[in-house]
């Protein structure tokens, strides 16, 4: 049987070659629809894909499978003494797309970069609202509109950037998928036609790849940008089929339907790896998943207390039955992955017993809590429930009574910030540029108390380390200052760090050139497929 | 029709009921799976061998007891996270006839209040009523049934509301046109003009006269109320896990569809069977109530 | 006739109007508010909530917006997706043919099996072959069709490889869509294999989708065809000594298949349901799986846009059968 079925999708792919002229199609199974191709207008990692890296470039870029920072669009950049301005000296000769639906006359220049950056922030720029209920939630969302002062045109091929106060992260930020570079031209071209809309449903950019096509809800397709400034991609159309469950993404990949899928089920990932034509890459995400105690409300506002719960779960029977395996046990609150992690920083240890004892010791009694379930699966915590309903099963055994609650996942979000929140939460961070300011500040710092900071945990200790290392841009001393962080935190657990997932990418063994992506992000510049 | 041959002594109503009931061998078949069913549900907590909710971790998706790799105590395999999956389909079985006997109620007390003011008042009222029938029969079941469950939040008890609601006009137009045929006749208005009252016509004259298409739709209903309920747990949007309702588990199976079959297979089949017991219940009432509509 | 048609149009104004309503308030009552969603774990300070509800237009009364609303219908203006922010008409035109077309092959595929299965039941009453048809329909009338739909991907396409496990044509070919029907798209774009492509594709999900009208149409067909048959014109028929074959055909079945014509209209609001499970599980493109997605993005502009044209194309399909079936059998017009 298994014979004839290879040999049917044989037949089936050798008569569809022969149909498509002999061009090398790379087909990748993606989770889920685009919202749409303007990047700077959403969050969804799926939009992101198939726009900003397909379509775009920015100033600075991630390198491929890392978060350290390479040239883009922009050469060089120099910072100036105070840390308030960025300079950046731009490619030269960089060509815009050429689409069946506009051609370009002129290269890239600063006035591409103002314009992408200054519709995302000015509310009297005609593209600042383009699309009904237009809002550059990222740009909000790294502070960008109260750090920006201005951006300004030095020449044709130098930009300057003007910040209010000086923000080690800010490098790091500019090579986000948000901080995209649009051509101004085309822009213009559409304004002046009537149809600004089409900015965001027919992309035009620098990047590797020509935007050809959108089918609602089925499928994206690209061909590579022969004008690349970094060379012609080797494969010469990319289409992006858009599966959204993931069994059924599985099924494909296996079918010799797609090269390359995102996210496939924990549970069929062994069953990938059996497979010969496959190859299975993992890598630990940029993420981490937590229990966040509410540090405001006894007896959780006990350090021993929260310890002492910690050592009652066992993490790695979670990361077992939730992700078969397909996770680590979380020690710090940042990623193995990122610059800084403290790996000399030592875990709660499980042990029931002397959790117990702890507990006793405090003085807690018969203690009832609540555990908060995220009602949705993300990528650091695949099923929220059934995490909760084993951590519910082991406070048990050490006399906890615990009851699981969950909403409606709006309503979890803006509930789980309130600072007296009843219980403890289930919740997670994936990171969006590779800095540990990004996770530790973010999530824990002061100000965040009442919003991110589930935990609702402020220590002046903490909180100065973290303003020392914003102001600071030597990499090294940031280093340093973050590494001491990590001990505070687990001194102190606010949280029960509980995993960082693997991301894991199935592929066919004929892609050669494909890298895991920390970031989450697929990208296929440089992916080749073997005929 | 066939030609049925009149039994010596004239029957009682029952044992009539019976006579017909009892030729359709599918409806007695049903009617014993059925009662089985019933029985496991009522009594899941002796007869289920584990109890649902424990998580054995040493057996993570152990395939069934005659399969490769199985184990004699866990009869039908276990699940993700180390339960039994035999007694989840046991215990599982409470909720569906729970769900079926709450909608049937719910749905049929409340179109037959609503049918029966429409289609003896007449007039304004029964346009009203009706208009808003139509307007729910405008949006297909299953889909008005989850947007309503999004709007009062997932759940199994949300669930039963929403296929209630969407059930109701079924029973509305079913009692509404028999109160209209049956308003006419001799004996109503006879006991109109003897001075029986508004009440009286309604529930005590009309009403019985109505039962039996109502009967024959109430169980259509009721299986379908069980299809329904486990499609809303299959999207996520019935009862939520860990609730071993059906349709919740196989949602939450769908993600081993590749490695565990087991998991998969056995929540599907449960609700097949049941539902395939009540509708060949269905048929035998509909041929023993219900001489216009006998078909067979 | 055309006051008959008139007749039904009026009633149906009211109706619309009474489904904007629902539509309207039901989702102002979901929990959870969609600007929430937006940012996703980062949380978004209370001045910025603020400002975008105010951007959507949510923190007017709700008259108002409901007013605002009514007359974006009228203007053909069902609203703009919150997350995609594209009008939701777009995606409902966009989608609409992936799903027309799948319901279409369905209500064949039922209505080819459905009448001749009936109809061999009916004259071969009683027998094994009557049984067995029946105990078959009655098994797929109580079909949960979305486990059914799962079995059928675990065997075919993944034990067997035989159907392609989801989507609508294989993505090697690339045509400009002129009719949305991909079988149709297909033949027009000439490309050589690409008609076959789209029919497997549809294979499983038509099996899927047609299992309860087939079901349906099958039983319904048969109980129709004994009456017909037990009436006295048939008997004359049959006894003047006139063909089995053309009592059956000519006869009996041209007056059975009146109520079965009602069946099958009645089964387009059972299609569309179904189609919303089937889509999901096949990951189909149309309607179905984009109301469900919506649902659960809590999008719930295009939710709300979904279910008045969803409701809208129902309506219209009863009209439709309405008036055939008055024209069919002119004693109801009144």
């Amino acid at each position: 049987m298994k014979k004839l079925s290879t040999l049917l999708a044989a037949t089936a792919i050798a008569t569809l070659m022969a149909g498509s002229a002999w061009s090398k199609t790379l087909v990748y199974c993606s989770e889920a629809s685009p919202e749409g191709f303007d990047p700077g207008l959403y969050t969804g990692g799926q939009t992101f894909d198939a726009s900003s890296r397909t379509a775009y470039n920015r100033l600075v870029e991630f390198k491929h499978g890392g978060t350290e920072l390479e040239p883009g669009l922009a050469e060089s950049y120099e910072v100036s003494a105070d840390g308030k301005e960025y300079t950046f000296k731009l490619r030269k000769g960089v060509k815009f797309q050429t689409t069946e639906y506009f051609t370009p006359t002129r290269e890239l220049n600063a006035d591409d970069v103002i314009f992408s950056f200054e519709r995302q922030y000015k509310t009297d720029n005609p593209w600042n609202k383009y699309v009904a209920g237009a809002s550059w939630e990222y740009f909000a969302g790294m502070g960008f509109p109260d750090l920006i002062d201005k951006i300004e045109k030095v020449d044709d091929l130098t930009v300057k950037f003007v910040l209010k106060r000086p923000e080690a992260p800010f490098i790091a930020n500019l090579g986000m998928d948000f901080a995209s570079i649009l051509s101004k031209e085309y822009a213009d071209k559409l304004a002046a036609d009537g149809k600004m809309e089409l900015l965001n449903q027919q992309p035009l950019g620098t990047g590797p790849f020509t935007f050809v096509a959108y089918q609602t809800d089925a499928a994206i397709r690209y061909k590579a940008n022969p004008d690349y400034w970094n060379g012609k991609q080797p494969i010469d159309d990319l289409v992006f089929a858009i599966t959204t469950d993931a069994a059924v993404r599985a099924q494909k990949l296996k079918a010799g339907e797609c090269h390359i899928m995102a996210y496939p089920n924990s549970a069929d990932v062994a069953e990938l790896k059996k497979d010969e034509n496959l190859t299975v890459l993992e890598q630990e995400g940029l993420n981490v998943s937590y229990l966040a105690y509410n540090t405001l409300v006894p007896p959780f506002d006990k350090a021993e207390v929260r310890k002492a719960l910690n050592m009652a779960v066992n993490k790695q029977a979670i990361v077992d039955a939730v992700f078969q395996g397909a996770a680590t046990v979380a020690k710090n609150p940042i990623p193995p992955t990122m610059w800084s992690y403290n790996n000399a920083v030592e875990d709660d240890k499980y042990d029931p017993e002397a959790a117990k004892k702890m507990l006793e010791e405090a003085g807690v009694k018969d203690l009832h809590m609540k555990i908060w379930a995220m009602p949705v699966a993300r990528p650091y915590m695949l099923n929220a429930r059934r995490a909760a309903e084993l951590m519910q099963a082991d406070l048990a055994k050490i006399g906890v009574t615990a009851e699981i609650v969950s909403y409606e996942w709006a309503e979890y979000l803006k509930l789980s910030s309130a600072k007296d929140r009843d219980g403890a939460a289930i919740l997670g961070w994936t990171g969006d540029n590779g800095d540990p300011d990004n996770f530790l500040d973010t999530l824990l710092g002061c100000d965040a108390v009442g919003g991110n900071n589930r935990a609702q945990w402020c220590n002046k200790d903490f909180d100065d380390l973290m303003t020392k290392a914003k102001a600071t841009a030597d990499v090294a001393e940031r280093t340093k200052l973050y590494e001491e962080a990590q001990v505070i935190f687990k001194k102190e657990a606010p949280w029960n760090t509980l995993d960082h997932s693997l991301v894991v990418v199935p592929m066919s063994k004929k892609v050669t050139g494909f890298k895991m992506d920390p970031l989450g992000i697929h990208r296929f510049d440089g992916v080749d497929i073997a005929e | 029709m066939a030609a049925v041959e009149t039994p010596k002594n004239p029957p009682t109503g029952l044992a009539e009921f019976w006579f017909y009931f009892s030729r359709n061998k599918g409806a007695v078949i049903g009617l014993v799976v059925f009662v089985v069913i019933l029985f496991l549900a009522v009594f899941a907590g002796v007869v289920a061998p584990h109890d649902p909710a424990i998580q054995d971790r040493a057996v993570l998706l152990l395939p069934p007891a005659f399969s490769e790799g199985g184990q004699a105590s866990y009869l039908l395999g276990t699940d993700a996270v180390g339960r039994d999956i035999l007694s989840r389909l046991i215990y599982g079985a409470r909720f569906s006839l729970f769900i079926g006997v709450i909608v049937v109620t719910l749905s049929v007390i409340s179109g037959v209040l609503v049918g029966l003011i429409a289609g003896y008042f007449r007039g304004r009222v029964d346009t009203v009523i009706m208009r808003v029938m139509d307007i729910i029969l405008a949006f297909p079941s299953l889909l008005l049934a989850l947007v309503l469950v999004a709007v009062l939040g997932p759940g199994l008890v949300n669930a039963m509301i929403a296929i209630s609601l969407v059930n109701l006009p079924h029973f509305v137009r079913l009692t509404r046109a028999a109160v209209m045929t049956e308003r006419a006749k001799d004996y109503v208005i006879a006991s109109k003009v003897a001075g029986a009252g508004t009440l009286r016509l309604m529930f005590l004259t009309i009403l019985p006269n109505c039962l039996a298409p109502l009967i024959v739709q109430a169980t259509l209903a009721f299986s379908a109320a069980i299809l329904d309920a486990a499609a809303l747990g299959f999207l996520g949007m019935g009862a939520q896990p860990p609730t071993p309702e059906w349709g919740t588990m196989l949602a939450e199976a769908r993600e081993f569809i590749q490695r565990a079959w087991w998991v998969v297979t056995f929540p599907g089949l449960a609700i097949l069977i049941t539902v395939l017991a009540i509708n060949l219940m269905g048929d035998g009432l509909r041929d023993a109530l219900d001489p216009k509509l006998k078909r067979s | 006739m055309f006051r008959f048609i008139f007749g039904r149009l009026a009633v149906l104004i009211p109706t619309f109007i009474g489904v904007s309503i629902i539509a309207f308030s039901f989702i102002r009552l979901l929990p959870g508010d969609p600007v929430m969603l937006m940012s996703g774990e980062r949380v978004m300070s209370p001045e910025r909530h603020t400002e975008l509800m105010h951007q959507l237009g949510l923190d007017r009364p709700m008259y108002v917006q409901y007013f605002d609303y009514l007359t974006g219908l009228l203007q053909g203006d069902f609203g703009s997706s919150i997350v995609t922010k594209r009008p939701v008409l777009e995606d409902f035109v966009n989608l609409f043919p992936a799903t027309l077309e799948l319901s279409l092959c369905a209500i064949i595929v039922a209505v080819a099996l459905g009448i001749p299965a009936g109809v061999l039941a009916a004259v071969k009453r009683g027998t094994w072959f009557d049984q067995s048809i029946m105990g078959v329909a009655l098994i797929g009338y109580s079909m949960p069709i979305f486990w059914w739909g799962l079995l059928l991907i675990i065997f075919f396409s993944g034990y067997l490889g035989w159907t392609p496990v989801s989507g609508r044509i294989s993505l090697m070919y690339f045509f400009p869509q002129v009719t949305g029907f991909m079988l149709i798209d297909s033949l027009i774009s000439g490309q050589a294999g690409a008609f076959k492509s789209a029919l497997t594709y549809l294979i499983l999900p038509t099996t899927v989708l047609a299992t309860i009208p087939l079901a349906v149409i099958a039983r319904q067909t048969r109980s129709a065809m004994l009456e017909v048959l037990s009436e006295d014109y048939v008997r004359t028929a049959r006894a003047k000594g006139m063909p089995p074959f053309r009592v059956i055909g000519i006869h009996a079945l041209r007056n059975a298949l009146i109520p079965v014509i009602t069946t099958i209209g009645l089964q387009v609001g059972v299609l569309l349901a179904g189609a919303i499970l089937t889509e999901t599980i096949f990951s189909w493109p149309g309607i179905g799986k984009w109301m469900v997605d919506s649902v659960f993005k809590r999008d719930y502009a295009v939710v709300q846009g979904g279910l008045m044209l969803i409701a809208a194309v129902i309506m219209l399909v009863n009209l439709v059968v309405d008036v055939l079936y008055g024209l069919v059998n002119p004693r109801i017009r009144h």
